[in-house]
């Protein structure tokens, strides 16, 4: 299954440089406090987070490289966390990376189906991102949102309870720059068995 | 039925304001002070008398496990928050975290004294990152009341909370791969002994518990032991969020008492199966890694440890994956099946070249494109996997094909039968 979270080739370009920004360089000192004195290696994981979020949804060899210089890591060590973990991407993502549950509560409830309206509406291959950038589509496993299957996540917010419908309206308003309501999509509660409609 | 008053989890499903000013209200942080005034022993000991089971999946009695916590090793002691919610059909953390984020840092402060550690670590997937805000939102508060930090609630004891994300890993919801993880390395399962309790979280003493788990117990603690235990069944006691899913007309989380029957909490709770009780075709009791049970079990199920131990499936996370009539089986444990091969962290050969086998040989029978022989071929390669891994991934791989196949191994042939009469005709 395509997934730019599951590639482990390094993309380096010499053009990339990559540079903490002033804010999330502040950022840094107060993850790294979290920690005992000598754990910064704890850091790991926030720091590629907050590098991936700064270098638009992904890590180029330059951001894994500063990460090693700034917590004192070796760059295979920092390597080996970014290849082992799903959330962080080696290839350049879609403005928005849509992700779509496909494990086993979410299919039982229609997520093949959801692939399908993703493909149709945003026009690219699972796994692949769109021409223009906006969209890339992957299918993942288990979210922890199976009571409001079937559901995806598109950047950090979920979007629940889907079906064929919704979900096509919520990419087409996406795909027009509209606002999204994250949530459910048919106005219940969290997770509460009591539905409006 | 659980009475209304005895629910722990007041907000739920988020009606109420989760932060300090509701959170105050509804009871939480009101006398946290005596509750550690009470003393470590004292805590432990209620918590042992409540008889409350770890509600992470494996059931480890609470009390006991944080009895194991050495006194006086001279190194810092710490207290491990595993939220790494990842078990297929679970998702009643994540309830917790986002609408009722003090309670479960009201149980860090009391479980994390009771064990004599100053530090605690909430290890939250990186997906929940919405749930993974409001968490530190209610920590920054709770810092500036006072609850927890320097001299928290007034109680002499420092502690301190830090909230940790992890980056999509589910093996990260091991307890030794959660510690590799939270000191920056891959999430690689530790061989054991020695245990967390011995070395740890950067060689030091670290209980790992789940988020429900340590949520209940300034509840026990005020209302004490005896209403707990008082509960659900003996050794299965206390309330537990059950997450249900799939096939039923309301999916929902829902606290309930243990050893409810199965067709009581989907029939009340979550509106019952669709197409009615009789299109039941299976239930998965408690995530993706226990065995299924077909209809006819779940006629009279206790949903508790013990009772679905005892049909050689488990209560787990609680998580309810109902299926009915209108699933095709073999493809639904086939995703899980990728799913382990997927989650497999690589570190032991048999899980890991296991899961794929498994994965691969599991697609082909949802055509019947295998032998009759295949199907005893395949419950070997589970018996190889089974018991023969650091950690319990390779278990939960394997269950629920012996499950599949224990109970529904007619369909499977009767797959593999029209398959050869397809190729024959062709």
């Amino acid at each position: 299954m395509k997934h730019p979270g599951l590639i482990n080739t390094v993309i380096k370009d010499n053009n990339d440089f990559f540079q903490w920004s002033e804010k999330n360089f502040a950022k840094i000192q107060i993850i790294i406090e979290k920690y005992p004195p000598g754990r910064q290696q704890s850091a790991v994981i926030p720091l590629l987070d907050l590098a991936q979020r700064q270098n638009k949804g992904w890590l180029n060899k330059s951001a894994i490289e500063k990460i090693a210089e700034t917590l004192s890591m070796s760059f295979i060590r920092v390597l080996e966390v970014v290849t082992f973990y799903s959330m962080f991407n080696l290839n350049p993502v879609g403005k928005n990376y849509v992700q779509i549950c496909r494990t086993t509560p979410c299919w039982l409830r229609g997520s093949d189906k959801l692939s399908e309206v993703a493909k149709e509406v945003t026009g690219c291959k699972i796994g692949v991102t769109s021409n223009d950038n906006q969209f890339t589509v992957v299918e993942v496993e288990c979210l922890g949102a199976c009571c409001n299957a079937p559901m995806v996540q598109i950047n950090d917010d979920y979007y629940e309870d889907l079906t064929e419908n919704n979900f096509r309206d919520l990419l087409n308003n996406l795909k027009t720059n509209k606002s999204i309501k994250p949530g459910s999509q048919i106005g219940r509660q969290t997770s509460d068995p009591k539905r409006n409609n | 039925m659980l009475k209304e008053k005895d629910k722990i989890f007041k907000n739920i499903y988020g009606y109420d304001d989760w932060g300090i000013e509701g959170s105050r209200k509804r009871g939480i942080w009101s006398n946290t002070k005596d509750l550690i005034a009470k003393g470590s022993d004292y805590i432990i000991e209620e918590i042992k008398k409540s008889d409350l089971r770890g509600r992470g999946g494996a059931g480890f009695p609470a009390g006991l496990k944080w009895s194991f916590m050495p006194k006086n090793s001279g190194k810092p002691h710490y207290l491990v928050i595993n939220a790494d919610e990842s078990e297929p059909g679970t998702c009643k953390d994540r309830e917790i975290l986002r609408n009722d984020p003090h309670l479960l840092l009201e149980g860090c402060l009391v479980a994390g004294f009771a064990m004599q550690a100053h530090a605690c670590y909430i290890y939250i997937r990186g997906e929940y990152y919405n749930e993974s805000s409001n968490l530190q939102k209610a920590i920054d508060e709770a810092y500036v009341a006072s609850l927890i930090g320097k001299n928290a609630c007034g109680s002499k004891w420092d502690f301190d909370i830090f909230l940790h994300r992890g980056a999509g890993a589910y093996i990260c919801g091991e307890e030794t791969a959660l510690l590799e993880s939270l000191e920056g390395k891959k999430g690689q399962p530790r061989l054991k002994p020695p245990f967390p309790a011995g070395a740890g979280l950067y060689g030091c003493p670290t209980t790992v518990t789940n988020v429900e788990t340590v949520a209940v117990v300034p509840t026990i603690l005020r209302r004490g032991a005896q209403w707990f235990a008082g509960i659900g069944n003996p050794k299965n006691t206390g309330t537990k969020i059950f997450s249900i899913s799939g096939h039923v007309n309301n999916p929902c989380n829902v606290e309930e008492e243990m050893g409810i029957p199965l067709k009581e909490l989907i029939e009340k709770h979550a509106g019952g199966v669709i197409g009615g009780w009789d299109n039941l075709l299976a239930v998965i009791p408690g995530g993706a890694s226990v065995s299924l049970i077909p209809k006819s079990i779940c006629d009279n199920i206790k949903m508790d440890f013990d009772s679905l131990q005892g049909v050689q499936s488990g209560l787990g996370t609680a998580a309810v994956i109902v299926m009915n009539k209108t699933t095709d089986i073999v493809e639904a444990i086939t995703r899980l099946s990728y799913f382990y091969k997927h989650e497999s962290c690589g570190q032991c050969t048999p899980c890991r070249e296991g899961t794929g086998w498994m994965f691969r040989i599991m697609k082909k029978m949802i055509d019947g494109n295998v032998q009759h022989e295949d199907i005893d071929k395949l419950l070997d390669v589970t018996k190889q996997v089974e018991g023969h891994t650091i950690c319990a991934l390779g278990d939960a791989a394997a269950w629920p094909i012996q499950g599949l196949m224990r109970h529904f191994r007619p369909e499977i042939e009767k797959r593999i039968e029209e398959n050869q009469q397809r190729k024959a005709v062709a």
